[in-house]
């Protein structure tokens, strides 16, 4: 039986990736999986695509999806600055920025900002767990208030809600997703994939090691249960993916790894993106009901994008030619005349 | 005093003392055309405060037939139009200098040594104009009309240069033609002269051009290439990346109606470099221009650039540091930090350019040395070459073509079948690099601050570890001998000079002093960048004593030089630092080495 190709008569291994090194069952191994479907249906070269990071465990991710697409793990909170750099030299290029909730939220919070104010056509997707990963458990800004973390501290301060900011900071796409929602975050992607403009996906992405928020006493004896240390933190119990399906207009209660439960509502159809009031509305209704909308909750095409207000040509300026970025004899001359 | 007895011809110091934000810039910059015109060698320097109105500002003019440009130590004509520094100007002149003032802060009295020239400047200007606010305008270019006459510049000459000043503004040039010649035909009329000070034509300055250092160093980077350009405001590099905006909408657009670069003003200097990083990642030719605290701040990103090897320029036109420091004061403050950019076991190339015609040159050389060893590339400018206005031959057509390092396309992987990121294949430490978005299955490669393999690929390995620092060193070897070769002037004295910047043009002059006052024979050797040339070694070699000139307290690039050189040489090394706030002048140079030389 053949192989099964893509519209570039790819198969899904040209998109893939190194070996994971995350923790089996972790939220973001499954948002790999679903940029790497969605550039493959999408028919996307690989060596089209630039993948841009910070620093975190969202932020290794590139590695383990399209290895024939270069790749930049910059540093921690300032991927936007270095995406900004790369795509205005290769405006043919397609960026995905990978980010997490602390390297966009903590420390990146300013370099986000300016971002989503320049419309720089980008995909830029926040793995949001709420917690830093990488050096074990501490909060990010986007832990909800009140959540407590594995050392047994309680978040006193307010959740930032990227969505909300990236709306009120004139974004021109904002998504938000869950990791185990195969359909909709693979739609999600693709969407994001050929807009026009700087797309942010803040995709919840349950931590299976650090995840603890309201219940958690439940994943401290999950881990007696294996008669483990609880705090004994180079233990990473082994999970599934969490995975969750459900329709437009609907909710779905989603238990955690840790045994808490998420509320996720879905956007019904017919739901209208292009309000951004509406939007805006929605999301703090839903933080009211405590529930996680998802869904795309807000698109505008008509803006200008970053590429336009540069008034940039269509080709790389990384590769334009001498003769069109050293100007000729007679303007230095001209110049100097000027001066003297 | 008798005017024959002591006329000193082309060769003063003129200080215009005003209030930061009255207007005086034009006026001064018309002195200094009129004396360039004249063709009398000049420089001008503007020791401004660091503020928008209010505070006390110095403008300096010399002339000086030798055709020495540094500052002069010595004020010989003031014209003190500040009421709040007035009487400390005048106490701080050397005896028989002239003050020209504004009447009504009645200075006469404060010192009998001294030629003083009252002018009633609000009642000169009356008859020009009777808007209050354009008199006080138009006060200052009066007082170029009644120095004119002092000095005998030619009013010709003043006239051209108020056209050259208000070219776009014709209506504003007449006023101030009027109002210099008010205050020229008040001099004529009311003023003695009582000083020795006297300008006469020359023609010395034939094909040459003024320029500021900033606008120089946009120039190159404009003929350099540069596509990608970032900034982040600050005094005293924010007119670089300025003028190279006024240059670049001029002329870089192409026949498409399309911009040949991109330039984006970034939200701090974290941003600024970051992009700059992200551009030359990507294959742009990307720079970005600071001072001290935006340097501060790149450092993360600066070693990044450092260990993944990625191009940038990165101007620093230094100010006066630590911190906020002294902003609109210069300095060589910034060597020493630099050099070592960022954490961990980093090095950077560093360029010294020491005059307009380096910050050219380097605008532009600094992109193909930035590639070609895939490594940040510093140019240190400083406030005093870069805002003030320089004399030059003018600059030259870089004749050489673009030059974009070690680069595989698509054709070279098809021929090669793949290749290795970080392999040494050519012995130099230089290795080759692909572009994101080259059509080849085998072009890509990860990037990252983390260790890695030369393969690129994440590592740990302690043999991976130093294999790599090792041949960032190596690297760095190579371009010890391929950077711009230090300057060598004079040989067989027994007393060497190392300078290097902006304190070339004080360097000169009391290198001069010194054999015509003490007979004290100098050898000096210009260096130009660092990782240094190998020979500067062999210039401290020759030298049982070499004095290291510099604008910083801590001798940085004596310090620099130390760890470089054999531990028998270092000791022949002797700091000179300056460090007053204000451009660097000779006699304070002089004074320190004829010392230290026991004459």
């Amino acid at each position: 039986m053949a192989e099964k190709t893509n519209r570039l008569g790819l198969t899904p291994a040209d998109y893939k990736g190194s070996k994971t090194t995350l923790c089996a069952g972790c939220g973001h191994n499954a948002i790999s999986e679903r940029i790497l479907e969605s550039m493959y249906e999408l028919g996307i070269p690989p060596e089209r695509v630039a993948k841009l990071s910070g620093i975190g465990c969202s932020s290794k991710t590139p590695a383990y999806f399209m290895s024939r697409a270069h790749s930049f793990n910059a540093v921690h909170g300032r991927m936007p600055s270095v995406a900004t750099g790369a795509l205005m030299a290769n405006r043919t290029l397609i960026g995905l920025g990978i980010s997490g909730d602390g390297d966009t939220a903590s420390i990146g919070v300013g370099q986000f900002v300016h971002l989503v104010r320049r419309n720089l056509p980008l995909v830029y997707i926040i793995e949001d767990n709420g917690v830093y990963g990488l050096t074990k458990g501490q909060f990010s800004a986007t832990a909800d208030a009140g959540s407590t973390s594995k050392s047994g501290v309680v978040n006193q301060l307010p959740a930032i809600d990227t969505c909300l900011l990236a709306i009120q900071l004139g974004a021109t796409f904002v998504g938000r997703s869950f990791s185990g929602d195969k359909k909709q975050l693979s739609a999600m992607l693709k969407a994001a994939t050929v807009h026009r403009g700087t797309a942010v996906l803040d995709v919840i992405s349950p931590c299976v090691t650090f995840n603890d928020h309201e219940g958690s006493t439940k994943s401290y004896s999950y881990m007696k249960d294996h008669e483990e240390p609880i705090h004994e933190l180079s233990f990473i119990p082994s999970y599934e993916n969490i995975a969750v399906d459900y329709d437009p207009g609907s909710t779905v209660s989603v238990k955690m790894h840790d045994g808490s439960r998420l509320q996720l509502r879905k956007l019904e159809d017919g739901y209208d993106p292009r309000n951004k009031i509406e939007a805006v509305t929605r999301i703090m209704t839903s933080h009211a009901q405590q529930e996680v909308l998802t869904g795309v909750l807000y698109v505008n095409t008509e803006l200008p994008n970053f590429y336009d207000l540069l008034a940039i040509p269509d080709e790389p300026l990384a590769t334009l030619p001498q003769e069109r970025t050293r100007p000729p004899r007679k303007v230095l001359d001209e110049v100097m005349d000027s001066l003297a | 005093m008798s005017q024959s007895a002591s006329t000193v011809i082309n060769d003063m110091s003129l200080q215009v003392a005003t209030v930061n934000g009255s207007g005086s810039q034009s006026a001064n910059m018309v002195l200094l055309r009129t004396l360039f015109q004249m063709g009398i060698p000049v420089s001008g320097k503007n020791l401004f405060p660091s503020n928008i109105a209010g505070l006390p500002t110095w403008y300096t003019i010399r002339a000086s037939k030798d055709g020495w440009i540094a500052r002069k130590k010595e004020v010989d004509l003031l014209v003190a139009m500040n009421a709040e520094t007035a009487r400390e100007d005048v106490l701080s002149l050397r005896p028989g200098s002239a003050v020209v003032f504004d009447e009504p802060l009645q200075l006469g009295s404060v010192r009998s040594d001294l030629a003083f020239y009252p002018v009633p400047f609000d009642k000169v200007i009356q008859p020009v104009s009777s808007d209050a606010k354009l008199k006080k305008l138009l006060k200052n270019m009066a007082y170029v009309g009644v120095v004119a006459h002092l000095l005998g510049m030619e009013m010709g000459e003043v006239e051209a240069a108020i056209a050259k000043q208000f070219r776009k503004k014709a209506k504003a040039a007449e006023l101030n033609v009027r109002a210099a010649m008010a205050g020229f035909d008040f001099a004529k009329a009311s003023l003695e002269k009582k000083d020795p000070f006297q300008v006469r034509r020359m023609d010395a300055n034939r094909g040459k051009i003024i320029i500021e250092g900033n606008a120089a160093g946009a120039l190159g980077a404009m003929f350099g290439g540069v596509t990608v350009v970032t900034w982040y405001p600050i005094t005293p590099s924010s007119s670089l990346v300025e003028t190279l905006i006024g240059y670049m909408r001029r002329y870089r657009m192409g026949a498409d109606g399309k911009s040949t670069y991109a330039i984006v003003q970034a939200e701090d200097e974290l941003a600024a470099v970051g992009m700059v990083i992200g551009a030359g990642w990507a294959g742009a030719r990307a720079m970005t221009s600071t001072a001290g605290p935006g340097i501060s701040l790149m450092s993360e990103f600066a070693g990044l650039a450092y260990f993944a090897e990625i191009p940038a320029v990165i101007w620093d036109v230094q100010r006066v540091g630590p911190s906020t420091g002294l902003p609109t004061r210069t300095s060589q403050g910034d060597v020493l930090s630099t050099a070592f950019l960022s954490h961990g076991d980093t090095r950077q190339i560093l360029l010294f350019p020491g005059t307009v015609e380096e910050c050219f040159r380097f605008g532009a050389e600094a992109f193909d040395i930035a590639e070609r060893f895939q490594t940040p590339v510093f140019v240190m400018s400083d406030l005093d070459l870069g805002m003030n206005y320089w004399m030059s031959e003018p600059f030259s057509y870089p004749e050489k073509p673009i030059a974009r390092g070690k680069v595989l396309s698509k054709e070279d992987l098809q021929r090669l079948g793949g290749f290795e990121r970080y392999r040494d294949v050519d012995g130099d430490g230089i290795t080759y690099r692909t572009l994101p978005g080259t059509d080849h299955p085998a072009a890509s490669y990860f990037t990252r601050g983390t260790g890695h393999n030369e393969k690129a690929q994440y590592s740990e390995r302690p043999d991976d570890w130093v294999n790599n620092l090792d041949r960032l060193e190596r690297k760095m070897e190579t371009a010890r001998r391929e950077l711009p070769a230090p300057i060598l002037d004079g040989t067989g004295a027994e007393v060497g000079i190392i300078a290097y910047g902006s304190s070339h043009h004080a360097l000169v002059e009391s290198r001069d002093q010194m054999l015509r006052e003490k007979g004290l024979k100098t050898d000096y050797l210009r260096i130009l960048a660092y990782p240094f040339s190998p020979e500067v070694r062999a210039f401290v070699d020759r030298h049982p004593r070499v004095y290291v000139v510099e604008q910083n307290r801590d001798g940085q690039l004596a310090a620099l030089l130390k760890l470089d050189l054999p531990a028998e040489l270092t000791t022949r090394l002797k700091s000179v630092a300056h460090i007053p706030g204000l451009p660097l002048d000779a006699r304070s140079l002089t004074d320190e080495i004829v010392a230290r030389e026991g004459r």
